[in-house]
């Protein structure tokens, strides 16, 4: 702030609060023997012109004895600091600091300790519960079985590898997935073969000559990604398509949809916004979720 | 009597009450409007595009910040929810500013690149499809309408009167920027921008 806002400043504040005092104070008349009134009368009600009590206008002088001590110890005059040297972000500071000595060496612990050792602990599934709450459940869901177009994470079928590593590699960097569109390649009547013969990979009822015909464009198009069974291939996120798990739906015309329009699913990466503390005990949260196969550690992830 | 007076003559009585009341405004409002820390962006930030411009008036018509703020105060509950706290320099291209004071719904000052364009589209058609446990009311008419390009140039051009630095190609090139695109898009736009430009890991 510049010297002539910092006395501005000053120079309206003071003079507000001399101002305020003195209304008060100069114009105050002193309790007289007799009650006046203001002339005004309703009714039969007449409106007395009594002065302000004594202990009204002690509590309002004291709130400007108030500021006085105020203005002294904070920065409200302009430039001027304070004697107690308060700032906003100072005090912010404080408290992240404080925050921290008193987290940061139970999460470093758990940071030093592999994922499988540590993903049935009571303490980290309630840290990671929190953690999945507020950077994970718009996507997910807060109970974690994901969405149309959000994959389940609570289940046994992974895109990209259920490992503690491959968890947490999608956390850090995110993930983009790729499925082309098939529209011009395939045509109209393509699209309807191919999504016969993925309907029959599940043993659902197609079309069998369609099934057959697009069978051939499977082993053309489809195998790169999905490999010649259909079962999918984690390193590039293409998804097992004979187990009935549909992250876009799995009827004839949510599956042509997909292959007309491709679909490009995309993870955050969260390496700039969260700490690798962090990052670890949503990891182990994470990959504690599907591994809890005993009621006990079913309950307790919520 | 003074006070008599006073109260006998409404003119007088607007007069010392205005003169009262400005003195919080005097002193907190109008040194800040020419102060450094106020006025200078910070680092990297850029004008809204046309596209990001229509997004946020979009954004001010559907009445997201009745019920989303774009403020984070340095307090830690804040920033460990939504990340870095807000500062001045963040704002200086956006007027009026959307801080809001209620937050019905999170606070969106860094909602920017946190979720998927997909998942905006997806949760924006009906909120409900992503979170089931939602109130937030479902926009579809954003998926067909489209934003009337007429306009924009007027918008950016008007905003360089406020000090806002578009360039002369910036307004000329407007028009095409947002023709016939959905308003969705723009939206969104808009979002994936907010507060990208301070991150910090908590």
């Amino acid at each position: 702030m510049t010297d002539f806002w910092s006395g501005w400043i000053i120079l309206l504040t003071s003079a507000q609060l001399i101002a305020a005092l003195w209304i008060l104070l100069g114009n105050r008349k002193k309790p007289e023997a007799e009650i006046k009134t203001t002339g005004h009368k309703y009714d039969g009600l007449e409106e007395l012109d009594t002065p302000l009590p004594t202990w009204w206008v002690y509590m309002f002088v004291s709130t400007i004895v108030w500021s006085v001590g105020y203005l002294l110890l904070y920065p409200g005059m302009g430039n001027y600091q304070g004697l107690l040297g308060w700032t906003s972000t100072g005090q912010y500071d404080v408290r992240v600091a404080k925050a921290e000595d008193q987290y940061r060496a139970m999460r470093d612990r758990y940071l030093a300790m592999p994922i499988e050792d540590i993903a049935f602990e009571p303490k980290v599934r309630k840290m990671g519960r929190r953690l999945f709450g507020n950077n994970c459940a718009q996507c997910h869901g807060s109970d974690a079985y994901g969405a149309h177009g959000f994959p389940n994470l609570a289940d046994d079928d992974w895109l990209y590898g259920g490992t503690p590593e491959a968890i947490k590699a999608t956390l850090i960097h995110g993930r983009q997935a790729a499925m082309p569109a098939w529209q011009t390649i395939l045509g109209d009547s393509g699209i309807k073969e191919t999504t016969q013969y993925v309907l029959s990979l599940n043993a659902r009822d197609a079309d069998a000559r369609d099934a057959a015909k697009g069978a051939q464009h499977f082993q053309t198009y489809c195998i790169a990604c999905h490999g010649p069974e259909g079962k999918g291939n984690q390193l590039m996120g293409a998804p097992n398509l004979t187990n009935g798990i549909w992250l876009y739906g799995g009827t004839a015309d949510q599956i042509a949809h997909t292959l007309r329009n491709g679909r490009n699913g995309k993870m955050p990466a969260f390496s700039e916004t969260l700490t690798e503390d962090k990052i670890h005990i949503l990891t182990a949260w994470v990959y504690g979720l599907n591994r809890s196969s005993s009621q006990a550690t079913t309950a307790a992830n919520f | 009597m003074k006070h008599d007076k006073i109260e006998r003559t409404p003119s007088l009585m607007v007069a010392l009450i205005i003169v009262a009341i400005s003195f919080g405004t005097l002193v907190e409002l109008v040194p800040l409007a020419f102060s450094k820390s106020t006025t200078t962006p910070i680092e990297g930030l850029e004008p809204y595009s046309a596209l990001e411009l229509e997004g946020r008036d979009i954004y001010i018509r559907e009445g997201c910040h009745t019920c989303h703020s774009q403020m984070i105060r340095p307090l830690r509950a804040e920033t460990e929810r939504y990340g870095h706290y807000s500062v001045a320099g963040e704002f200086v291209y956006d007027r009026p500013f959307l801080w809001g004071s209620k937050r019905t719904g999170p606070d969106l000052a860094r909602v920017g690149a946190r979720y998927s364009d997909e998942w905006h589209r997806a949760h924006l058609y009906n909120p409900r499809d992503v979170i089931p446990e939602s109130n937030m009311p479902a926009f579809p008419w954003l998926f067909e309408d489209t934003i009337d390009a007429k306009t924009t140039p007027v918008k950016l051009a008007t905003l360089r009167k406020l000090g806002v630095p578009y360039t002369d190609a910036d307004i000329a090139g407007a028009e095409a920027a947002v023709k016939d695109v959905r308003e969705i898009d723009a939206l969104i736009a808009y979002l994936q921008q907010l507060g990208t430009l301070i991150q910090a890991r908590r």
